[in-house]
């Protein structure tokens, strides 16, 4: 049976960008256990043979002309803006390197 | 994380290769120059003021989607093609997730495991010598915002107080080129690192899918090199080197970490898998950010986005209308030019093909063309360690030069600092003729007075010439140029002294 | 309150044709009737009476002049919060957008605009549409008009409850693993998930891409098959969009009516019955099931194995698709900010506000998401999802081979009541066991109202499936059922009566 440890919680939580808490570990963690252990019971039902379907639908080469469309002004696009600054939008330091 | 050294010394290049066979591959950016974005309809273009090339798609705003420009995949196709590469029969966008602020959905879409262009390979040339890097994959995916730091001591990212981010370059087309690792380059391996990145360029080029300015972001290169024990036939691990922007650098960036690879190794440690910045001022490398958890990206497929199936009549069609092949070009240009072959390797090392064969468009001799890129250009290009064909003069105004000259009215001196007035940014050609007065006297006039003085000056070599050795007239239009500064129309001065000694 | 509210939007559509009523006096009773009982029901998180009345005005302006823009043009709508709407705020029911308000239409909203229907407001909604009561809205839960101790089902309950509550004759939903179609019914109102990508999703708010879909909350067939006319058809902006356009359903609501289901096969999914599914709910789905017996349709057993897979294959795919959806509200661009103390980095507020602003269920599917799309986990969950999602669609190909629709219980109890499983996610994920097959798989789905609970008096839904591209066929059977079983919503049953 999977397990998906509080550490693993803390974890993926931190790849997720979301600051939970102890209380919200101690709490979410064994839920999240619960649920893993219903959805693994698909684990190895289908076999080689049997294709994935990522698209319910079969359609292929849905393209657009290159031809410019209008695009927003810059007032609607920095509209909802945290903090805006010279028409750009204003973030916080950033500690990584570009990826 | 134990404490990893970043550089235990650099070992000489020579004493590298004694002990260590290098191996490097190249990830290449390259920008497409389509009207409009990947997957909005927004224009592609530089320098719109902040925001203002931005919709709801592209600024990743809840509940917008993505459409894919076909412009775009036509394009990918061509450029596979081009690198003699397979174009998938059926390939899928997928989203590589990550956070980063100028990222607006905080995934890029991209390809994974399925690109539409793989097994492809491009032959260099370095020294006369043949080498053939073979490319893994090209695929498609879409650009990032850029962002610019504010605060701090230098303007960069660290110790910047906060950032501020325009997203009209978010998701402008990008192909990314993934070389294997090439293998047995031993001492050419920095020359054929430059020399396949500038192959592809000429090639992306000839294409017309992009404009290929290294200098200006729209074709990136990230090195990844490494060093196994010499003759052990295996892959050691590898570094990459992010954003090497220019021919030369790419060069330098493999050698500086050929030199800090072998000082670590040879101190018994290990290198680090990570991912470091080179920096053009002082050809080095520094720590980036090491490989981590942060690494898994979770691709999975594009839901929004249904796969891409080119069918094989399209990809004939694109592959029957490509340009010329580089090699053949090369080949029947150096024949229509009657270039020897060590003056062609020249002119292609420099880069300067795509260049002269623009020149030679608008009307210049083949000659003359390639005197002026090979020599007053190239030096300076060299001097100021940039690319040629971004040395600040272009073909058109070569050949305006060249046709004053041809023209006579001015010498090739005076074409010199016609030149230099260019790549010092003084304006256009007649600009800089008119403001460091260049044109070529003529007049009879005021050449009139300046041969008499010639004549009067040099009485012996005036008789001779009066007796007949016209040859001796060379001594007296040396003397007339001078006089005039080298403005003097040099077959004018000697129509005149022939005349007044005749 | 006035008996205008009480008619359909079919009726009320002909009663603006035939200058019986305007639309301004049909928004503003309806707008009265959402100030009258909103208070307990909750339905509604933006009330706009003043856009509303203006679009009505220009509406009953043009049917002056002769130029009504569509048969529906001046009745009154209201919109899931999820679907992004020019100077409306657009919150899916969460803290991170609160006071968002999009620049661009949703292209089913512009398709209602440009047919002239006044939007109402923006109704309520589990936070990003994740749940199946509209207990995880951030904004307070919707209340069950016939019981307001119960949930609306989720999560369109916001939609559904309106409805329901006659403070709109129309609106509309998203279904991603039945979100319109389990509201419909446990509150008594027709819900239909139209087939995947016959209905754009441009500017619908992403749950999960491979699942989500718009479609009509009304109290009729009829009503449905005129909203699902209107709203569809290929979209540009959505890549997958269908070309082949989904027709002739007001037609097949009109032929349905007549009662005559000769020569239709009708095959019961035998795996959606059983253990987990009320008694009382059985029992009023075997009364649907005779009645479509007796207006002549063909009625036999289908199985299709993979649907026991389908639960958790859904909770695979959506979890994965939303983890990512979802890592776009990162406080840079809109959205709530929360700045930590000391001198954070935009990592530190990324983190800080995505804490903040997603509730319980959110975290839960996006960290469960994160782990299914790991490397190293991908293949076991991820992609074994996919699979089973190819036999889900291979058995309803299968099933279609033998009957021209399949029939099931909606949902597989009435409305339970708030709170009861809110701490229990498994037991809420089981509410949509019935509904989640047809988003797998991309077939369209109809709920009808069945009647009401022997046991607690409150609505039990009965579930259409058709095949692809062929929504039509919901309709014609839907309306048949509707009409033999009479009406089962009516005023004077509701908790929110008069």
């Amino acid at each position: 049976m999977p397990e998906i440890t509080r550490d693993e919680v803390a974890h993926l939580a931190d790849l997720a960008r979301i600051d939970l808490s102890d209380a919200e570990l101690d709490h979410l963690a064994p839920q999240l256990q619960v649920i893993l252990e219903s959805v693994a019971s698909i684990q190895g039902l289908a076999g080689d043979d049997v294709p994935a379907t990522s698209h319910p639908l079969p359609m292929t080469n849905v393209f657009r002309e290159d031809v410019v469309t209008p695009s927003l002004t810059p007032e609607q696009a920095l509209s909802g803006a945290p903090a805006v600054e010279e028409q750009r939008f204003s973030v916080p330091r950033i500690l990584g390197d570009e990826q | 994380m134990t404490a990893v050294p970043d550089s235990l010394g650099l070992v000489g290049f020579d004493e590298v290769l004694e002990r260590y066979d290098p191996a490097f591959g190249l990830e290449v950016h390259v920008e497409l120059n389509t009207n409009t974005k990947m997957f909005c309809g927004c224009p592609a273009t530089f320098g719109g003021e902040p925001n203002s090339q931005v919709c709801p798609t592209c600024l990743g705003l809840p509940g917008s989607m993505p459409v894919v420009n076909a412009k775009a995949v036509e394009s990918a196709i061509r450029i596979g093609l081009a690198l003699n590469g397979s174009i998938a029969e059926w390939c899928r966008f997928a989203r590589k997730n990550y956070f980063y602020p100028d990222m607006p959905k905080n995934f890029q879409t991209s390809q994974y495991d399925e690109p539409i262009v793989y097994d492809g390979y491009l032959d260099v040339e370095v020294e006369g010598e043949i080498f053939r890097v073979d490319i893994e994959r090209a695929h498609m995916e879409e650009d990032t915002g850029k962002t610019t730091h504010i605060g701090g001591a230098t303007g960069r990212i660290h110790g910047a107080d906060y950032s501020l981010v325009d997203y009209n370059r978010a998701g402008i087309p990008l192909i990314e080129i993934v070389t294997r690792p090439i293998l047995g380059t031993g001492a050419k391996a920095p020359l054929v690192a430059k020399a396949y990145v500038a192959a592809l360029r000429e090639i992306l080029l000839g294409l017309g899918v992009s404009d290929v300015r290294m200098d200006q972001g729209s074709m990136r290169c990230d090195v990844n090199l490494s060093l196994s024990p010499k003759g052990s036939g295996t892959l050691g691990t590898r570094t990459e080197t992010k954003n090497v922007n220019s021919l030369r650098s790419v060069e330098r960036a493999v050698r500086f970490e050929m030199s800090r690879h072998a000082g670590i190794l040879d101190a018994g440690e290990a290198i680090f898998q990570e991912t470091r910045h080179f920096h053009e001022d002082t050809g080095t490398t520094s720590a980036g950010r090491a490989k981590s958890d942060a690494d898994d990206y979770r691709y999975f497929p594009e839901p929004d986005l249904v796969p891409v199936a080119p069918s094989r009549e399209w990809v004939e069609e694109l592959r029957a209308s490509l340009p010329e092949r580089t090699a053949d070009k090369r080949a029947r240009l150096q024949v229509e030019w009657g270039y020897s072959e060590l003056e062609m390797r020249d002119v292609w090392a420099a880069g300067a093909l795509s260049l002269i064969e623009a020149t030679v468009a608008e009307g210049t001799s083949p000659q003359a063309a390639r005197k002026w890129w090979m020599a007053e250009l190239s030096r300076s290009a060299n001097d100021r360690g940039v690319e040629l064909a971004e040395v600040g003069v272009t073909p058109a105004q070569v050949a305006e030069v060249q046709k004053l000259v041809d023209g006579g009215s001015l010498t090739d001196k005076l074409a010199r600092q016609v030149f230099e007035g260019l790549l010092a940014g003084e304006g256009t050609v007649a600009e800089i003729i008119d403001a460091r007065g260049l044109a070529v006297v003529s007049d009879d006039g005021a050449l009139g007075s300046a041969v008499d003085e010639a004549i009067a000056a040099q009485p012996a070599v005036a008789e001779k010439i009066r007796g007949g050795n016209q040859a001796a007239a060379g001594a007296l239009i040396g003397a007339v140029m001078k006089a005039t500064g080298g403005k003097a129309d040099a077959k004018r001065v000697r129509e005149l002294i022939l005349e007044k000694l005749a | 309150m006035s008996e205008l509210i009480l008619k359909t939007a079919a009726e009320l559509a002909d009663s603006l044709a035939a200058g019986e009523t305007t639309s301004v006096e049909l928004t503003q009773v309806h707008l009265d009737r959402i100030a009258a009982v909103d208070g307990d029901v909750h339905a509604f998180l933006h009330i706009d009476a003043e856009g509303a009345l203006s679009q009505a005005a220009a509406s009953d302006a043009r049917r002056a002049n002769g130029d009504a823009l569509h048969a529906l043009d001046g009745v009154p709508i209201a919109v899931k919060d999820v679907l992004t709407t020019i100077g409306l705020p657009t919150t899916c029911g969460s803290k991170m957008l609160e006071g968002w308000v999009p620049p661009y239409d949703a292209t089913v909203v512009k398709k209602i605009k440009d047919a002239g229907l006044p939007i109402l407001g923006k109704t309520n909604m589990d936070e990003f549409a994740m749940g199946s009561s509209t207990e995880h809205s951030a904004y307070g839960p919707t209340k069950n008009p016939w019981k307001l101790d119960r949930i609306p089902g989720g999560s369109g309950g916001g939609s559904a409850a309106a409805v329901a509550a006659f403070e709109a004759p129309l609106a509309l939903g998203t279904d991603t693993g039945g979100s319109i179609r389990q509201p419909g019914a446990v509150t008594g109102t027709v819900g239909v998930k139209p087939t995947y990508g016959s209905v754009s999703r441009y500017g619908l708010v992403a749950l999960a891409n491979s699942l989500d879909q718009v479609g009509p909350v009304t109290r009729t067939v009829l009503d449905s098959a005129l909203l699902h006319e209107l709203i569809g058809g290929h979209d540009p902006l959505d890549s997958t969009s269908t070309t082949t356009p989904v027709t002739g359903l007001v037609d097949a609501a009109r032929a349905g009516a007549t009662g005559d289901l000769k020569g239709v096969k009708v095959g019961v999914i035998k795996e959606l019955a059983g253990e987990g599914w009320a008694p009382d709910v059985m029992r009023k789905f075997n009364e649907s099931v005779d009645i479509l017996t007796k207006l002549g349709a063909d009625v036999v057993e289908v199985s299709t194995p993979s649907f026991q897979h389908a639960m958790a294959a859904y909770y695979l795919i959506l979890p994965a698709e939303c983890s990512s959806n979802l890592a776009k509200f990162d406080a840079m661009r809109y959205g709530l900010r929360v700045t930590p103390d000391g001198d954070p980095s935009a990592e530190d507020v990324m983190k800080a506000s995505r804490d903040a602003g997603f509730g319980d269920e959110v975290k839960r599917r996006i960290i469960l998401g994160t782990y299914a799309l790991s490397s190293g986990y991908y293949d076991a969950y991820y992609g074994q999802a996919q699979k089973i999602r190819t036999l889900i669609i291979e058995d309803f190909k299968k099933a279609f081979e033998q009957v021209d629709v399949l029939v099931s219980p909606t949902s597989p109890s009435t409305a339970f009541p708030l709170g009861a499983k809110l701490d229990d996610p498994l037991a809420m994920y089981m509410q949509d066991l019935a509904t989640i097959p047809a988003n797998l798989a991309g077939t369209p789905g109809i709920s009808i109202p069945a009647g009401v609970s022997d046991v607690d008096g409150l609505p039990v839904g009965v579930q259409l499936l058709a095949p692809v591209l062929e929504d039509a066929r919901l309709y014609r059977v839907g309306a048949a059922l509707e009409g033999a079983i009479g009406p089962v919503l009516s005023i004077d049953k509701l908790e929110v009566a008069r």
